[in-house]
């Protein structure tokens, strides 16, 4: 039997993954597919890879009538093919990378436990095991980890103070709701290496004292959910999760919940209150989730980059991930290439790497062969910078000093077609379509930003003053990110694009 | 699975679809899910019978329903086309697909068909963002989607 790899990640489903598989099943009875998870190049997706002497050599993309054609090379042994890329390994995309989270994304079957220990998985969990809960708190402080979601806070304060925290029940809650348009690394962690993500929410929970948790799980992502699922089926049925983790003294209970398409539950109240069962609406703080989160009990929010850094720091010790990275910004971000780019994917690297460097040399420019206009970097509540800002470096700090963010790491790459004043008109749309309605400056800002945006575009730029008042009451006066950061793309299309919000004034002018 | 919901035996119904999760933390969301899952749609006649289970009055569980955009109040077509609307796919022709699936259908976001066939509703991300622009038929994802793939598509539902 020659073992042949077809990614049952959603992206490559989305690409015929599931067609290619079944037809390559037809014709190969001698092949024995197994369902992985996705490499990250997307461009090469549906990336099929078959197991010879030679090591894994990849073809792609792959399209289910390419499969008789692979068949009569010979791919089962390696064969020549127009679609034949060699070792994925060796392509200059993955070659550049340093994996850490994602270091088994992609080789291994998902939701086999099996698979997973066999490449490292479950090392971070034993040794935590071996420790108490103080000194684990203080291995993840030394690594210098800080939330992935995107606020950049330190993971191991957060736990410090949920350790500290009095309560009958703590919980682990996994903030899984990756709304950020350009953003699917934890997508891919979960569809690609579920097994790291709950390792990682065990650990924490025996840091802190917490003996249950929650992914709280995005709708949009049927396919996470399913493999979610059946790694936490496998985990308990094999002992990871239940009354006694591994046969230790610890014990930990996971359950998968879904969310039902609203933006605002990512942000960390809300999606608590959305967890208990109400209407998502952010809380003020204080008080903080650490201390009166879930149901009101000390409560660990983090994202599933943060959690899946986890067991590698345990593994390998702080030392070695606090060594990667740039200033203040300690170990690796997984930076998401989206949008207009011809090398579109997830691309592992330590922090540190300028966004040019990555939107030019790594993503190879934009998709259309038009020149790179614009790259929004963090969601839709991220800035807009011009190639002029290309030397910025991937760094919390570097990006808000140029008034930007990193976010969650998604960069979208657009060509020289799009018109910036109705991408800041979109990121106040966005902002009115999916408010909670909780506080002013987001609920009534957001709806008052469009229409004073389509005055200035319809040629009144005296507006231009009230939207940028506008954009500072939001910012400093609204509850929570969604109101508080939508001036960021609306501000810096303003500021780095502001041609396109006087473009009917010219015209009027010229007349 | 959808079903008309006006009767008696949907109480019923419901009552049995909710138990389940009555010793859940926090269960209205997975309650919602399930009755959605059964009927297609969140009938109005769920409304009190949640409301009871959860000790919850029921403007409290109607402003749960109608807060989340997944939850619908009405069946929807055979087949749900949803396009995403989000920045990534902009930025590689989302608005070109949507202008063409609006035209081709002749219905603007969250219509239904006359023939019942299709609806069409946006969707903010999808997570495929590498392989723009993409969508939803049903339950099945679509990326680095063309004119072409959406006739295709549509060929197929209707």
């Amino acid at each position: 039997m020659t073992r042949v790899f077809v990614p049952r990640d959603a992206l490559a489903i989305a690409l015929g993954a599931d067609e290619v598989a079944a037809a390559i099943a037809a014709s190969c009875p001698q092949a024995m597919i197994v369902r992985n998870g996705s490499r990250g190049m997307a461009w090469l997706e549906p990336l099929v890879e078959v197991e010879t002497q030679a090591g894994r050599i990849g073809y792609g993309p792959v399209e289910p009538g390419d499969v008789a054609g692979l068949v009569a090379a010979g791919f089962l042994a390696g064969g020549p093919h127009a679609k034949r890329i060699g070792r994925p390994e060796d392509v200059p995309f993955f070659a550049r990378q340093t994996r850490v989270t994602f270091s088994r994304c992609g080789l291994t079957d998902p939701v086999s436990l099996d698979d997973y220990k066999a490449l490292g998985g479950l090392s971070g969990l034993r040794r935590a095991l071996a420790m108490d809960g103080l000194a684990i708190v203080e291995e993840v402080t030394k690594s210098g980890l800080r939330g992935r979601g995107g606020a950049g806070f330190p993971t191991g304060i957060k736990w410090r103070t949920v350790m500290g925290a009095q309560g009958p029940q703590k919980y682990i809650v996994c903030n899984a709701d990756e709304g950020d348009s350009g953003t699917f690394a934890d997508r891919m962690v979960m569809e690609g290496d579920p097994f790291l993500l709950i390792e990682g929410m065990i650990i924490a929970g025996i840091a802190v004292g917490a003996t249950r948790g929650y992914v709280y799980l995005r709708s949009e992502y049927p396919q996470s959910v399913l493999t979610m699922n059946q790694a936490v089926a496998e985990a308990w049925r094999a002992g990871v999760l239940g009354p006694s983790v591994l046969g230790s003294a610890h014990a930990f209970e996971l359950e998968i919940r879904v969310g039902a398409g609203a933006y605002v539950c990512g942000e960390e109240t809300s999606l608590l209150d959305s967890l208990e069962g109400k209407r998502g609406q952010v809380r003020a703080k204080p008080p903080l989730p650490a201390l009166e989160g879930f149901l009101g009990k000390p409560t660990v929010v983090n994202n599933v980059l943060s959690l899946a850094a986890v067991p590698d720091i345990l593994a390998g010790g702080a030392a070695a991930y606090q060594a990667l990275g740039y200033g203040r910004s300690r170990g690796t971000i997984p930076v998401q290439l989206a949008g207009n780019i011809r090398f579109g994917g997830l691309f592992e690297v330590p922090f540190g790497i300028t966004l040019g460097e990555l939107v030019m040399e790594i993503g190879g420019g934009t998709a259309s062969g038009r020149p790179v206009r614009a790259v929004q970097v963090g969601g839709p509540l991220g800035a807009y910078f011009p190639p002029a800002l290309f030397d910025t470096v991937f760094d919390y700090e570097a990006f808000a000093a140029r008034d930007g963010l990193i976010g969650h790491g998604g960069v979208v790459v657009f060509d020289d077609t799009v018109d910036m004043a109705q991408m800041a008109r979109f990121a106040m749309e966005f902002c009115s379509i999916e408010s909670c309605g909780k506080c002013t400056p987001c609920r009534i800002g957001s709806t008052r930003g469009v229409e004073v945006i389509d005055k200035i575009v319809a040629g009144d730029t005296a507006q231009i003053g009230l939207l940028e008042d506008l954009c500072d009451t939001m910012k400093f006066g609204s509850l929570c990110a969604l109101g508080g950061f939508t001036p960021y793309p609306v501000l810096s299309a303003l500021r780095h694009f502001g041609e396109d919000f006087r473009r009917t004034q010219h015209a009027l002018a010229a007349e | 699975m959808t079903q008309n919901a006006s009767s008696r035996n949907v109480v019923e119904r419901i009552a049995e679809i909710i138990a389940p999760y009555a010793g859940r933390e926090g269960p209205a969301m997975p309650m919602l899910h399930a009755i959605q899952a059964a009927f297609g749609y969140v009938p109005e006649a769920a409304v009190p019978v949640v409301a009871q289970a959860l000790n919850l009055s029921r403007a409290e569980v109607h402003g749960i329903v109608s807060f989340y955009h997944d939850f619908r109040h009405e069946p929807a077509g055979r087949t749900v086309l949803k396009l995403c609307r989000a920045e990534a796919c902009q930025s590689f022709g989302a608005d070109r697909i949507a202008a063409h699936a609006t035209e081709r259908l002749g219905i603007s976001w969250h219509e239904t068909t006359a023939d019942g066939a299709v609806t069409l509703e946006p969707v903010f991300c999808l997570g495929l963002c590498a392989a723009a622009p993409c969508g939803m038929v049903g339950d099945r994802s679509v990326a680095r989607l063309t004119n072409a793939r959406l006739d295709a598509i549509l060929e197929d539902v209707r």
